[in-house]
């Protein structure tokens, strides 16, 4: 089933009477070549580019709830390629890349938006930072613009621009940056791998992995034992308790953290905004409502929701920025689990287990790598070499200390980012 | 979640600061897997967690507390060793 303007215009005059199910649902078989375990945005895009780009269909991904249910369809949507240290520069730039023609390479609608993002800035020395940032992207190939204080004003005309706080003196505008539909980025993956070949089985827990010898032979799963040659860990907040059933302990706190949206309104805002003096990032949805976050809470949690002090910072540092928010009601917030790695950056890399790949430590900014962190994980499943954009996200770098990349420069420790 | 401090009783979220899982400090300074281990590699329990959160806007005192992950439920809380010296 192609998706095309006539089709919709045909369907819509027909009483959208052709719609079938976007993928198949088939029972688990005895063995693939590949188990991907895990149905997020990074375990379909994994196999999606398997099958698309290296031709391997004898592929199954294992997902213990429903597709899309985990953090993918949780986060605040911000696409983008400003990231500042090598490792991590090349693979986002490249991931946007992906991002640009995925609309079309899945035939699918992500609602893909680059309606710009500005990261504000408040100070002399958070200039210098943003400047600096700039130059980094501009060098990797994307795009950055230094706004000044009235360049931020006459894109974003709402912002309180009198308060002396946390005065508004300019803002890094990267056009390229923007949102995307966060369900839809699953449901195109799912669509286009299970097109493919690729079995997706929902409701399927893995309990186990066998190991024989140091080479992973399978997994145990709540629907049966599933034979592999190669099986690849991808369950984001949850990692540390799949590697464990290989032996392995993680670089990875798992953490918690919210989002908020409010109820639908005319659109207000145009771009997505960041705020440099507190933790408040936004952006409005296609439906109207106001979408935001903030930081983690900060303490490991598994519970999929915080507490009211994050809360109640995340609505502060708001309203700092933008009073206009103020009378908007706020209809929902939730929580995700995040892993987090101890510099801030994931990991791609295989384990000391033979066949046994991992892909995690995405922190809270794993959306916008989606394509990107399934094409190179594809690429190493396939070729068992990294991806050239993706060669710094070893998971040895904590041990030996080469190639850490703490983008925040605020120390390789947990806790800190 | 609110947090019982031994030294000022239950007290608001707000107050602590969470100073991480509570390991055990390897012996001598070189640097090994022992120290890789405490730095950086968790258990990360879905489950009971023991942690260490210091009552950083009230006594100061560094508490070891042990909490559900999965719930928030704080199961305890005590003086972490030196904690309140
Ligand atoms: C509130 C919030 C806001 C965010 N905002 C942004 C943002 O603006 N921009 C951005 O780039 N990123 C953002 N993120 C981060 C991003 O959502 C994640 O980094 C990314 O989605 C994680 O990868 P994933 O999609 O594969 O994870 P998930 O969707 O969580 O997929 C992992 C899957 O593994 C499954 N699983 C776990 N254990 C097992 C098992 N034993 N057997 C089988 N399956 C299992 C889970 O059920 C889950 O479906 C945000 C996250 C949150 C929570
Ligand atoms: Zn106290």
């Amino acid at each position: 089933m192609r998706f095309s303007g006539l089709r919709v215009l045909k369907e819509g005059l027909t009483g959208n009477r052709g719609w079938g199910p976007h993928w198949r649902d088939p029972a688990p078989k005895p063995a693939y070549d590949i188990v991907i375990i895990g149905g997020g945005g990074h375990g379909l895009a994994t196999a999606f580019y398997l099958a698309k780009e290296h031709g391997l269909r004898n592929v199954a991904v294992l997902e213990k709830g429903y597709l899309g249910g985990g953090n993918v369809g949780r986060n605040t949507t911000i696409v983008r390629a400003n990231y500042f240290l090598p490792g991590n520069s090349e693979f986002y730039s490249h991931s946007l890349k992906l991002w640009e023609g995925l609309e079309q390479e899945l035939n699918y609608n992500v609602m893909h938006s680059q309606r710009g993002l500005i990261n504000l800035f408040h100070s002399d020395g958070q200039r210098d930072a943003a400047a600096r940032r700039g130059n980094a992207m501009i060098n990797q190939g994307d795009d950055a613009e230094l706004l000044d204080r009235e360049g931020v004003r006459r894109l974003l005309p709402y912002l309180d621009y009198d308060q002396g706080r946390f005065p508004i003196y300019g803002g890094l505008y990267h056009r390229r940056g923007g949102t995307a539909r966060h369900d839809a980025v699953a449901w195109g993956f799912a669509r286009g791998a299970s097109d493919r070949g690729v079995d997706l089985i929902q409701n399927c827990e893995v309990t186990g992995i066998d190991v024989e010898g140091g080479q992973v032979t399978g997994v145990q799963t709540s629907r049966g034992a599933i034979r592999a040659r190669k099986v690849a860990i991808v369950t984001a907040g949850r990692s540390g308790q799949v590697a464990a059933m290989a032996g392995m302990r993680l670089p990875i706190e798992s953490h918690i953290l919210q989002a908020f949206v409010t109820e639908g309104l005319k659109p207000v805002l145009d771009n997505v905004v960041t705020f440099g003096m507190g933790h408040f990032y936004i952006s409005q949805s296609d439906k109207g409502g106001l979408v935001f976050g903030g930081d983690l809470d900060m303490y490991p949690s598994y519970a999929q929701r915080g507490n009211l002090p994050t809360a109640e910072h995340v609505m502060e540092a708001g309203m700092a920025l933008m009073p206009m928010i103020g009378k908007a009601r706020v209809l929902r917030s939730w929580g995700g689990i995040m892993d987090m790695t101890p510099d801030g950056s994931p990991i791609i890399d295989r384990t000391d287990i033979g066949g046994l790949y991992l892909d995690c430590g995405w922190c809270y900014g794993g959306f916008k790598a989606v394509p990107g962190s399934g094409y190179a994980l594809a690429h190493l499943l396939a070729t068992d070499r990294p991806h050239d954009s993706a060669t710094g996200f070893r998971l040895d770098r904590f041990r030996d200390g080469v190639g850490l990349m703490d983008e925040e420069g605020t120390g390789a420790q947990h806790n800190l980012h | 979640m609110r947090l019982t401090c031994p030294l000022c009783g239950e007290r608001d979220l707000r107050e602590f600061t969470y100073r991480g899982a509570a390991l055990a400090r390897p012996e001598g300074e070189a640097w090994g897997d022992d120290w890789h281990d405490y730095i950086h590699l968790r258990d990360n329990p879905a489950g009971e967690s023991r942690e260490y959160w210091a009552h950083s806007t009230g006594c100061a005192a560094v508490l070891l507390v042990t909490r559900d992950t999965r719930t928030h439920e704080v199961l305890g809380s005590a003086l972490a060793k030196g904690g309140g010296a």
